[in-house]
């Protein structure tokens, strides 16, 4: 039998912005196709943990392994879907050309799209059933339409892992069950998946694992074990009411656009 | 009619003023998209003035003016990333603090040299009738290398430009080719200097652009008509010029200018009446 590596692994990882450290002692990982919740409280890290995580932010210390090289080697295996206020809706793109960035890393910077390419632009349009929106300009687009595109791009890519950033934010139900929907048929795929969120029902119900985040882990495992209700007084410190056993977060959600 | 559009053209100088003209009016253009869309028409207006320096050092060493602004724009593009990046002072505060420094050393030098006063206005508003032949080589060359490097990147700037987080996952080199696209804006803004001068390059590199960006909802076909508008400018600037006896650059400017002012009432989606419009058969 041969020793399979954990997908991603990260050992004593920190980082930070300017001097200010927001995340200390991150140890974790996440088997194949493991499916996580990242859960804490609002500037708790989930977001910078993202950033190291594709390499927008350089690791203070410690390591990241993806199939058990450094973070890196792999170029093209780590998609992200950003937060929708992260994104200029009014930058003159299309849907489609939107979606075709997610072919970038196959093309290269001088190559150009193949028929390949192409259809699996339609493809993941399709799956998100946005095929009719293509030629559309993503400024004219609803939110939950406009969460689609992003996740029709990471579709495109191709990716081992997907990181999304508050995919559950600010969009309509509908969108939240294609996005789970997703979730699901990527799972049957083995494509690892850390999703950041601020809904505790939605962490202990759709995921398998989570992680508690307060800048450094709380706690991680089986999603029962980790948000019990102790380690969830821990994350959310004054901010949390338990009433029998229901836990309530006193936590407003990240602002939301129009 | 025709006489009039023909006859400032059977003097050489208008010939290769209207050349000169259409070559800036098309690139400034075309690069001005990437400035509108990432927001640099500040850095655009200082790299500007940041020529005016090294214009006045070339003139006080008696080497080639264009050089001297090439080496100016470059340096002050330069230090303007150097200054920003430490994150202790924003990058407008820096492009602030630099473009009135390069601009008062520039008259500091221009004012000691005297035979040189009256070439000051050439430099601040251009002089498109004075363009000469190696000019005219020199701009033309630098133009299609400016054209040449933005069709090549295009994929490289658009991601930088619309999504910097995907080109961090993608491994692409995000500061150098940000610094690629400030080297590619200082050629353009050093090749402009000649027909619409110093102060008033900016309104050609955003005006044109913003006019297309009220047109079209694609990068490319924004460039395509940001460029179709510059050159017409250009044109209906010079005659303009010629036939009003107004200064060439000013007129270039302000028929780009009317050019904004048309889309922005009328554009059909994004103008204002149109949006009006819109509006009212909603309710």
């Amino acid at each position: 039998m041969t020793h399979i590596e954990n997908r991603l692994s990260l050992a004593n990882v920190a980082a930070g912005y300017n001097g200010q450290r927001v995340l200390h002692d991150v140890s974790f990982q996440v088997p194949h196709g493991g499916q996580v919740a990242v859960v804490g409280p609002n500037g708790a890290g989930k977001s910078t943990l993202f950033k190291v995580l594709v390499g927008l932010l350089p690791l203070r210390s410690g390591e990241i392994l993806i199939h058990g090289q450094p973070l890196g080697e792999h170029k093209d295996c780590v998609a992200y879907v950003p937060q929708r206020s992260e994104v200029d809706w009014r930058f003159p793109v299309t849907v489609k050309d939107v979606v075709m960035m997610g072919r970038y890393n196959r093309q290269g910077w001088l190559g150009r799209s193949t028929r390949h390419d192409h259809e699996a632009v339609y493809h993941a349009l399709d799956q998100m059933g946005i095929t009719d929106l293509a030629f559309r300009s993503i400024g004219d687009l609803s939110g939950g339409q406009q969460q689609r595109v992003f996740l029709a791009r990471a579709l495109a890519q191709e990716p081992h892992i997907l990181l999304m950033d508050e995919p559950f934010t600010g969009v309509d139900v509908s969108t939240q069950e294609a996005t789970l929907a997703l979730l699901d048929k990527l799972k049957a795929q083995q494509v690892t998946i850390m999703v950041s969120t601020h809904d505790l029902n939605m962490a202990a119900q759709r995921f398998e694992w989570v992680l508690l985040l307060n800048h450094r882990p709380i706690a991680y495992g089986p999603a029962p074990e980790a948000l019990s209700q102790e380690n969830i007084r821990q994350a959310f410190g004054g901010r949390v009411l338990i009433v029998g056993d229901v836990a309530v977060v006193d936590e407003c959600c990240p602002p939301q656009e129009g | 009619m025709w006489e009039a559009l023909i006859t400032p053209l059977t003097y050489a100088f208008m010939q290769r003023g209207l050349v000169a003209s259409l070559i800036v009016g098309i690139v400034c253009a075309v690069i001005g998209c990437y400035v509108v869309l990432r927001g640099m028409a500040f850095m655009g207006d200082a790299l500007a003035h940041a020529i005016l320096p090294g214009i006045a050092i070339a003139y006080l060493l008696q080497g080639n003016l264009t050089i001297g602004a090439l080496v100016a724009a470059v340096a002050v593009a330069l230090l303007i990333g150097v200054f920003s990046r430490q994150g202790t002072i924003r990058e407008d505060t820096a492009i602030g603090i630099l473009f009135a420094a390069a601009l008062s050393l520039g008259v500091a030098l221009i004012s000691s040299i005297r035979t040189y006063a009256v070439d000051l206005s050439h430099i601040l508003f251009g002089d498109v009738l004075g363009v000469s032949t190696s000019d005219l080589w020199l701009a033309g060359v630098l133009g299609i290398l400016v054209l040449a490097a933005v069709a090549l990147l295009y994929k490289p700037f658009l991601v930088i430009s619309f999504d910097p987080v995907l080109a961090a996952t993608l491994r692409w080199p995000a500061e150098l080719l940000r610094n690629l696209l400030l080297l590619l804006l200082a050629l353009t803004i050093v090749v402009s200097l000649q027909t619409v001068g110093v102060g008033l390059v900016a309104a050609m590199l955003v005006t044109p652009a913003a006019t297309a960006y009220l047109l079209t909802r694609r990068l490319p076909v924004m460039m395509g008509i940001a460029a179709v508008i510059g050159a017409f400018s250009s044109l209906v600037g010079l005659y303009l010029s010629y036939y009003a006896n107004i200064a060439s650059g000013a007129a270039v400017v302000l028929t780009a200018t009317a050019c904004f002012l048309l889309a922005f009432l009328f554009a059909p989606r994004r103008g204002v009446i149109s949006k009006r419009l819109h509006h009212l058969l909603q309710k």
